[in-house]
């Protein structure tokens, strides 16, 4: 509990947390309003629509998850924290654990937003949350923005410089997972198999067809369902993390 | 009290730190002294559990760092001032340093208080200039009231008044009974500030002494003597002393032979004498004499 504080005193006593978090949800929720007034009969207006641009804040987030580990490194505040605190596993999982948390909290806010603000302008609109798919669709956003931050912020331990780790993270997530499914035959192969194709799948198995985000139009055979494709996410996640602790403890300060 | 045991440190073929042991005892500031490059901030980071050794080990207070419960209320380092987020206050920088360690914030602003930041302790620590740095360094390695302290190069950059503060701060902590270990690469600095030296070059160590001692056996005192009767004195000297020509005026510099001695063999042979002045080396010199075998950069 102690390590928890003080990785939470650490990322609230500087500004750049609280400016990733107000522009992941502002984006979000901004583009769900511009998404859900401009719907009618041609591009009609339901529950996965309300959620398309999810992805963009958890973007955000992610750049916020790996900055908590590479400015740490950039300042040197990295080894006051383990002069402070020697055993760095335990340091630097407190800090996952503290920005993931956050990340689900943003993740939900996110969700909720981007629907509420849809319900607000096209009240007549039928959008309550019905099915398992459904809740799946909105709630289950936090719980892939909590993966997606343990990602990130593996990535910036093991990259230790914020412009690499960014870059890194950006290209990945926007461009790498879609672009592979240009390669014919071979591509969707590897595709089934790629971490947030299977976030996406969590999040719209079994519901309404995609429109936008990763994997939209894609009809990919993947090898697990919806909590199969949230557990595979996690171990991804997760597994990425306990490579960077083992490097982390490795290697010289 | 410090125990280093053979601490070795490669960085690919590079020996940073070659077989070091030396131990720092409590109670008194023992100066940390080599030029530039010669491994002491390395050295200091392996005694922190910061890099790890190749070889060997160092203890603090029979422990390695690693090991140490609360390790601020043991040892106190300040290794570098810039290890700060310049995006965060004083105050904040220090409270996770002390929630770290089960500190109390009540001691926070005590320290702030000591090392005189209170008025400041708001800002962001971003803002600060080199002094205020050190300071707050300085601050965050007293906070945990630790027995052990280490400073890298604390006064680097510190205006006179800066320096003198430092070293009466490093006094009274050695006064209190704790280990002070404070690294520079300037003789003279750890001549004022220093009971102890352990002086290493390219990683070696080259002596481990008393202040006083090293400067005594480094600094080799002489005697310019100026005659008119230069050939006759130096037939006289020789066998009891060793006798060299200055070379810009010509006068005999005397080794190993005190200037009433030497005055007193010159009246006795009815040699006239036209100066005859004791001179000491100065610590600089002798340093440099000393290390200059193992500087790793040096200008052509």
């Amino acid at each position: 509990m102690t390590l928890l504080a003080v990785e939470r005193i650490k990322l609230f006593s500087t500004r750049s947390p609280w400016w990733c978090m107000a522009l992941a949800i502002a984006l979000t929720v901004g583009m769900a309003s511009l998404i859900a007034a401009n719907t009618g009969d041609q591009f009609p207006l339901n529950v996965a629509v309300t959620q398309s641009f999810t992805d963009f804040g958890m973007v955000v987030i992610m750049v916020m998850a790996a900055l908590a580990a590479t400015t740490e490194y950039r300042f040197g505040t990295i080894r006051a924290t383990f002069l402070a605190v020697p055993s760095r596993t335990g340091a630097l999982v407190a800090k996952a654990t503290v920005v993931a948390l956050l990340a689900g909290v943003v993740g939900e806010v996110v969700a909720f937003g981007s629907w509420g603000i849809s319900k607000l302008i096209k009240p007549n609109v039928d959008l309550a949350i019905n099915s398992t798919a459904e809740w799946r669709n909105v709630a289950g956003t936090g719980l892939v923005f909590m993966i997606a931050a343990l990602l990130a912020v593996a990535v910036g331990i093991l990259i230790r410089q914020t412009a690499g780790a960014v870059a890194i993270l950006l290209v990945y997530t926007m461009l790498v997972e879609n672009l592979i499914g240009l390669i014919p035959t071979l591509g969707q192969k590897i595709q089934r198999w790629l971490p947030f194709m299977h976030a996406n799948n969590f999040r719209t198995a079994d519901g309404a067809p995609v429109t936008d985000g990763p994997g939209a139009g894609s009809q990919l055979d993947f090898p697990f369902g919806p909590w199969g494709s949230l557990a595979y996410f996690a171990a991804i996640g997760v597994g990425l993390l306990v490579v960077a602790l083992v490097v982390a403890k490795r290697r010289d300060a | 009290m410090i125990e280093a045991a053979g601490l070795t440190k490669h960085y690919g073929t590079t020996v940073a730190v070659d077989d070091l042991s030396f131990t720092v005892e409590a109670g008194r500031v023992t100066g940390f002294l080599g030029p530039n490059g010669a491994g002491k901030s390395t050295t200091m980071r392996m005694i922190l559990g910061l890099d790890t050794p190749n070889k060997g080990r160092a203890l603090i207070d029979g422990k390695p760092y690693v090991e140490l419960k609360r390790p601020l209320g043991t040892v106190g380092a300040l290794l570098d001032a810039k290890w700060v987020h310049p995006n965060r206050s004083a105050r904040s920088h220090l409270r996770w340093l002390a929630k770290s360690n089960h500190i109390s914030y009540q001691r926070v602003d005590e320290v702030l208080e000591m090392v005189g930041l209170t008025a400041v302790a708001h800002r962001n620590a971003g803002g600060f200039s080199l002094g205020m740095a050190q300071r707050l360094g300085i601050a965050g390695a007293l906070l945990g009231d630790p027995s052990v302290l280490l400073f890298d190069e604390p006064v680097n950059g510190l205006d006179p008044e800066g320096i003198v503060w430092i070293r009466q701060f490093m006094h009274r902590l050695a006064g209190e009974g704790r280990t002070v270990l404070v690294s520079s690469h300037l003789l003279s600095e750890m001549a004022q500030t220093a009971q102890d030296l352990i002086v290493i070059g390219r990683g070696k160590l080259i002596a481990q002494t008393s202040t006083d001692q090293f400067i005594k056996d480094a600094t080799e005192d002489s005697v310019r003597v100026r005659s008119p009767h230069a050939d006759k004195l130096r037939e006289l000297l020789d066998g009891s002393a060793a006798v060299t020509d200055d070379a810009v005026d010509g006068a005999l510099v005397v080794h190993g032979m005190d200037p009433a001695s030497i005055g007193e063999l010159a009246a006795a042979n009815g040699v006239v004498l036209h100066e005859l002045s004791p001179t000491r080396g100065s610590l600089e010199e002798a340093f440099m004499q000393l290390t200059k075998e193992s500087v790793e950069y040096h200008g052509a």
